[in-house]
């Protein structure tokens, strides 16, 4: 424990330090490959601790840190909702897909196909559709992360299953085990590494998603509505668009860490097979 | 009633057209321990798994307890071990035992009471709640074993089960294997490709030769029982393992060309 804190700290300082090493010497040298840098482009890392901590100029309401904490609690919702969503509707297809060749064959490639049209075209559908039916705008971009969650947790889950020690399948087959109980006694809980890498990488990929469905869905209360609001404003306060990227990176980290912890709570291994 | 009995039995592999075994004829009588040796490529583990249901023959009859073979497995009629463990990580070594008995439908209560039999039958008591991972390579077999004998089948299939241990290791799983026979007057079916397991453990050796898989010969084994350490040194015992062997050379084709 004191070893990965004090990793995690090295880490951190070595970021930081790199940072600033590389704005002090791309300015002083004068180098503008492969961008220029200056307080715009790369503002001082205590400038952006600063603006974590400034109340806002009109003088009415929190430091910009807590309003950005609220905003992410906000964000989270939507993503909490959308990995949900996504999870079950990505692990259902997986399994559908693994009983059944057919559906597998008919299925797949427009699984596939999803994941090529980009969020950006279909966020706005989204928002569109289930606002006609009196749904809650957060509710449509908990939707749209979904559509970004469901796609490795589909194709992992499709992928768990298939691979299968065909040795353990027999002894199933020997027990006279029918196809229901290979599935939930054997199959699923041989997938469940597989499932639980996939959630990880779907966990930040519903931070994401969220962030980026709350823009068509003009939502101001999370943290996609401040990113739009500061990148307006970038080359007057870039400070505080950075600061908000920094807020929205530990947002889904943490929820990349519930992730793990949950993992390593359900999965049970041998410790070599644990990633 | 023999407890297994293969009739005109043939299984072609209709992937590289293969014959896998021809003209099968076997009957296995209750209590027997009957050993099925030969190279690889002889169908041993074909038959058994044909035995199982877990293959279907290509033509020929299969019974089990007079039953036929797909109703056995249906009814639970045999148990099988393979030769790895195959046990689920996900389980500890209790749940792993308890696998089939879920299959079975048993309650909580009667589960743990046969867990615990098991467990004492394989000397593994104190185990029950360890993982797989952190058991050997032969006392994992020892759980196989268990889990294979939990509803105490009449029939227990064995498919090559200490081929990867050590020898040491596999000569005590001998003796201890000999002891759960004993003990749970099961049948047992095991293929091997050892003379001296075969020899050692059976009532019966069946010899078989391949391309295609034949039986060769059939040599009963006369060895008093209980058998122990001082049985691998018998001179009867070296007759038979000499025996086994001549009858699996002759019974391949590669061994009846002369060395130059």
């Amino acid at each position: 424990m004191a070893v990965s804190v004090a990793t995690t700290l090295t880490v951190l300082g070595v970021l930081v330090g790199g940072w600033e090493l590389y704005r002090w010497i791309w300015i002083t040298a004068g180098w503008t490959w492969p961008f220029i840098v200056d307080d715009t482009s790369m503002p001082h890392i205590h400038t952006i601790v600063q603006a974590l901590f400034r109340r806002p100029t009109s003088g009415v309401g929190d430091v910009l840190v807590i309003q950005l904490f609220h905003a992410a609690l906000f964000t989270a919702k939507e993503a909490v909702v959308g990995f949900a969503i996504g999870a079950s509707v990505g692990f259902l297809l997986g399994v559908v897909m693994s009983e059944w060749r057919v559906l597998q064959r008919g299925f797949l490639p427009y699984v596939v196909a999803s994941q090529t049209v980009p969020i950006l075209a279909v966020a706005p559908i989204v928002v569109v559709y289930l606002g006609s039916l009196n749904v809650a705008a957060w509710f449509s971009v908990a939707v749209i992360a979904a559509y970004l969650t469901f796609f490795p947790v589909a194709i992992n889950t499709l992928r768990g299953l298939q691979s299968t020690d065909r040795r353990a399948v027999e002894l199933m087959h020997a027990f006279a085990a029918n196809r229901w109980r290979v599935l939930w006694k054997l199959r699923v809980p041989a997938a469940l590494p597989f499932i639980f890498s996939a959630l990880r990488v779907a966990a930040t990929a519903s931070i994401v998603g969220a962030i980026i469905g709350e823009a068509p869905s003009s939502i101001q209360d999370g943290l996609g509505g401040y990113i739009v609001n500061f990148n307006q404003y970038y080359t007057l306060n870039p400070q505080n668009l950075w600061a908000t990227n920094i807020v929205a990176a530990l947002l889904g980290i943490s929820f990349f860490l519930v992730v793990v912890g949950a993992e390593k709570i359900v999965v049970r291994r041998a410790p070599e097979h644990i990633a | 009633m023999s407890v297994v009995e293969i009739k005109e039995l043939t299984k072609r592999f209709e992937r590289g057209n293969v014959v896998a075994l021809q003209d099968i004829e076997l009957a296995i009588e209750p209590g027997e321990f009957v050993s099925l040796i030969g190279p690889s490529g002889c169908g041993k583990s074909t038959l058994l798994r044909i035995i199982g249901d877990l293959i279907k023959p290509s033509s020929g009859t299969v019974t089990v307890n007079g039953k036929p073979a797909p109703r056995a497995r249906a009814d639970h009629d045999y148990g099988i071990v393979f030769q790895d463990s195959v046990l689920f990580d996900w389980r500890t070594v209790a749940k792993n035992v308890a696998l089939p008995l879920e299959m079975l439908g048993w309650d909580r209560a009667r589960r743990k009471e046969r867990v615990d039999e098991m467990m004492t039958l394989v000397e593994l008591q104190g185990f029950g709640d360890h993982h797989p991972w952190q058991l050997s390579g032969g006392m994992q077999m020892r759980v196989a074993i268990a889990r294979a004998l939990a509803f105490a089948p009449a029939l227990l299939l064995m498919d090559e089960p200490f081929g990867a241990l050590d020898e040491m290791t596999r000569e005590r799983l001998n003796m201890e294997l000999l002891r759960i026979w004993d003990a749970s007057k099961s049948t047992v079916v095991f293929v091997t490709h050892s003379i001296a397991e075969a020899v050692f453990l059976s009532t019966r050796v069946v010899v078989m030769s391949p391309r295609p898989g034949r039986i060769a010969d059939i040599v009963g084994i006369d060895l008093p029982y209980p058998r122990g350490a001082q049985t691998r040194e018998e001179p009867r015992y070296f007759e038979l393992v000499t025996q086994v062997r001549e009858a699996l050379h002759l019974g391949s084709d590669l061994d009846q060309v002369p060395v130059q």
